[in-house]
């Protein structure tokens, strides 16, 4: 545990006279569990939007295991080990399932063109061993035996976990899941924090979501930072969040005296 | 190794068996038909890479297609004394020169005009093939407005115990030509790798999340697509034997849309049945234009397109290739 993974420092962003995010500052330890929750509007996907590329904030500073990754494009960002998921999901709908994790995975592989029109044998040995990493993705979640569907046609349970499994080929340090759990039932959810807590030990992988399903983010997050109105105003473990004066008048207002 | 080659090879194959029946089985007509089936082959899948596989919106393939014809048009006129295997080897080189800038010409307008989305895309691509027209149209040195004529055609090839007639080695240079291209895009987009195009059609902003480089991945099917669009120029210019700006208008362009769209976006094979088809069909219909009296091929042209509109509106084949279909449907087996 020598430098934290992911450095947020006095990160700022400006739409017009909106402060969206403003002089938002935490870290990540790798192996963290983290979770990110504020009221709607708070500023969290933006911040989820500055930390992969899309946006560039105003001022501020991002750090990725000690190297700056400001300015940097979101496919970059993606391939120096930040992935994410979307709020509402994005899948590549009319492709397969495998096809859908193809994409991410190979951008790791390297092989030209000229390997793919000639077949030589490099294309043949990338092609296998990266079709074999995606089948094994799937079938860890279970996925496996509907690699050749079209990714629109699965539940909607499943079109989040295939998400999630996108990001894991990409080969990530750190994945960012913006409210993984939204418009899930009781046991979808459920299986889900399941999910996010196996893949974070068997992939030795860091975790920050966003999410508004506090059961979730309290059972599971070990680290919560607290937005509201892009501004940070708590952050630390669950307990410390749950009675957290600032966090309970953001949600629920300042209590009157009567 | 040896593996890469066999398909085409067998394909190769197969299409000369067809070229050297149609020599000796049907009239000249019929054989330019085909020579012109294969130039909007060329046209029709190379659009597609763009158009149908990576969703980006081109409306310029004519001017591509321009710029290889008359590059090998010129090229070919600077060594007069060629002729038979000499000519026939310097087409080939020609034309590839052709294509190779075309495919230059695709990556500078490409790097910019990428970065724009559906529309805007559209309009400048389009404003690329009038710029190019209306730039040849005042280029004394290739022809002005009058174009270039007598364009040498391929040669008759002597080969001491029999002689191999002009239309079969045109239809070798052309066959080499349309396969080259077909299984260029075939492996591109079937390999994994490949499926970072239709990953950008499907969902840019989710591609560029997953690592995917948009615009490089946009400007690499440009680059490739008007590569070929040049190659389908050269090889009309020797095919036609005469070019003028007037050849490479909007509406040839339009033309290649049609057939990408008629024959699904997505569907190599697609494509190349309704290339097929749209060639052919007028030809086809001219005895009918005997029986009636009047020009009912553009009506009939029409209607077919709009009815396959409104049955197939994804286009003949939709996303899928013939192969994955007879795969699915009457061979579920192997």
């Amino acid at each position: 545990m020598s430098s934290p993974l992911l450095e947020v420092k006095n990160l700022s962003i400006r739409f017009g006279g909106l402060k969206a995010v403003d002089n938002l500052t935490f870290t990540l330890n790798k192996g963290d569990l983290a979770g990110m929750i504020g009221p709607n509007g708070a500023g969290k996907t933006t911040a989820f939007n500055l930390m992969t590329g899309v946006y560039q904030p105003t001022s501020g500073e991002l750090l990725l295991k000690g190297k700056s990754i400001l300015g940097l494009k979101p496919f970059e960002i993606c391939r120096k080990g930040i992935a994410r998921t979307f709020q509402n999901i994005r899948l590549f709908k009319s492709m397969s399932v495998l096809e859908n994790v193809l994409v991410p995975a190979l951008q790791n592989v390297q092989y030209s063109d000229i390997d793919c029109v000639f077949q030589t044998e490099k294309y043949f040995k990338a092609e296998k061993a990266v079709h074999e990493k995606c089948l094994h993705l799937l079938d860890i979640f279970n996925l496996g035996k509907k690699a050749d569907e079209e990714a629109s046609s699965l539940p909607y349970g499943e079109q989040r976990k295939l998400e999630i499994i996108r990001t894991l080929a990409t080969d990530p340090d750190l994945i960012l899941l913006d409210e993984p759990a939204a418009g899930m039932n009781h046991s979808e959810t459920h299986s889900l924090m399941e999910t996010v807590a196996r893949i974070r030990k068997e992939f030795n992988l860091t975790v920050l979501l966003i999410e508004h399903d506090m059961k979730l983010v309290m059972g599971l997050c070990e680290k919560i930072v607290v937005l509201d109105h892009g501004v940070k105003i708590d952050e630390g473990n669950p307990a410390r969040i749950r009675s957290s004066k600032q966090v309970i008048e953001a949600y629920l207002g300042v209590e009157v005296e009567a | 190794m040896f593996n890469a080659f066999k398909t085409p090879i067998i394909s190769a194959l197969a299409l000369l068996a067809v070229g050297v029946g149609f020599y000796f089985g049907v009239n000249a007509y019929v054989q330019l038909t085909l020579l012109y089936v294969f130039i909007n082959l060329l046209m029709a899948m190379s659009l597609n890479l763009v158009n149908g596989y990576t969703g980006q919106f081109s409306l310029g393939h004519a001017g591509f297609m321009a710029v290889g014809a008359y590059t090998s048009a010129y090229l070919v006129q600077q060594v007069p004394s060629f002729t038979g295997f000499a000519l026939w080897f310097f087409l080939l080189f020609s034309i590839a020169a052709g294509g190779l800038l075309s495919a230059i010409f695709g990556f500078l307008v490409g790097q910019p005009s990428l970065r724009l989305k559906g529309d805007y895309l559209a309009i400048v691509t389009l404003g690329f093939g009038e710029i190019i027209r209306v730039a040849l149209v005042n280029m004394d040195f290739l022809g002005g407005p009058r174009g270039i004529a007598s364009i040498p055609s391929y040669p008759a090839l002597n080969f001491g115990i029999f002689e191999m007639p002009s239309f079969l080695s045109t239809y070798l240079a052309a066959s080499f030509w349309v396969l080259l291209c077909f299984f260029v895009i075939w492996r591109l987009v079937r390999s994994s790798r490949g499926k970072s195009f239709l990953s950008v059609r499907e969902d840019e902003i989710a591609a560029e999340a997953m690592g995917v480089d948009t615009t490089a991945t946009k400007v690499r099917a440009f680059v490739i697509s008007s590569f070929f669009a040049g190659i389908a120029g050269g090889l009309m210019a020797h095919v036609v034997s005469y070019i003028s700006p007037s050849t490479f208008t909007f509406l040839k362009s339009v033309d290649s849309v049609i057939m990408v769209v008629l024959g699904g976006m997505g569907s190599l094979t697609g494509s190349i049945v309704a290339a097929v088809f749209i060639t052919t069909m007028p030809e086809l219909l001219r005895g009918l234009q005997e029986f009636t009296g009047v020009d009912l091929r553009m009506v009939i042209y029409s209607l077919s397109l709009i009815f396959v509109m409104i049955l197939r509106p994804k286009g003949l084949f939709g996303g899928t290739e013939a192969i994955d279909l007879w795969r699915k449907y009457v061979k579920p087996s192997s």
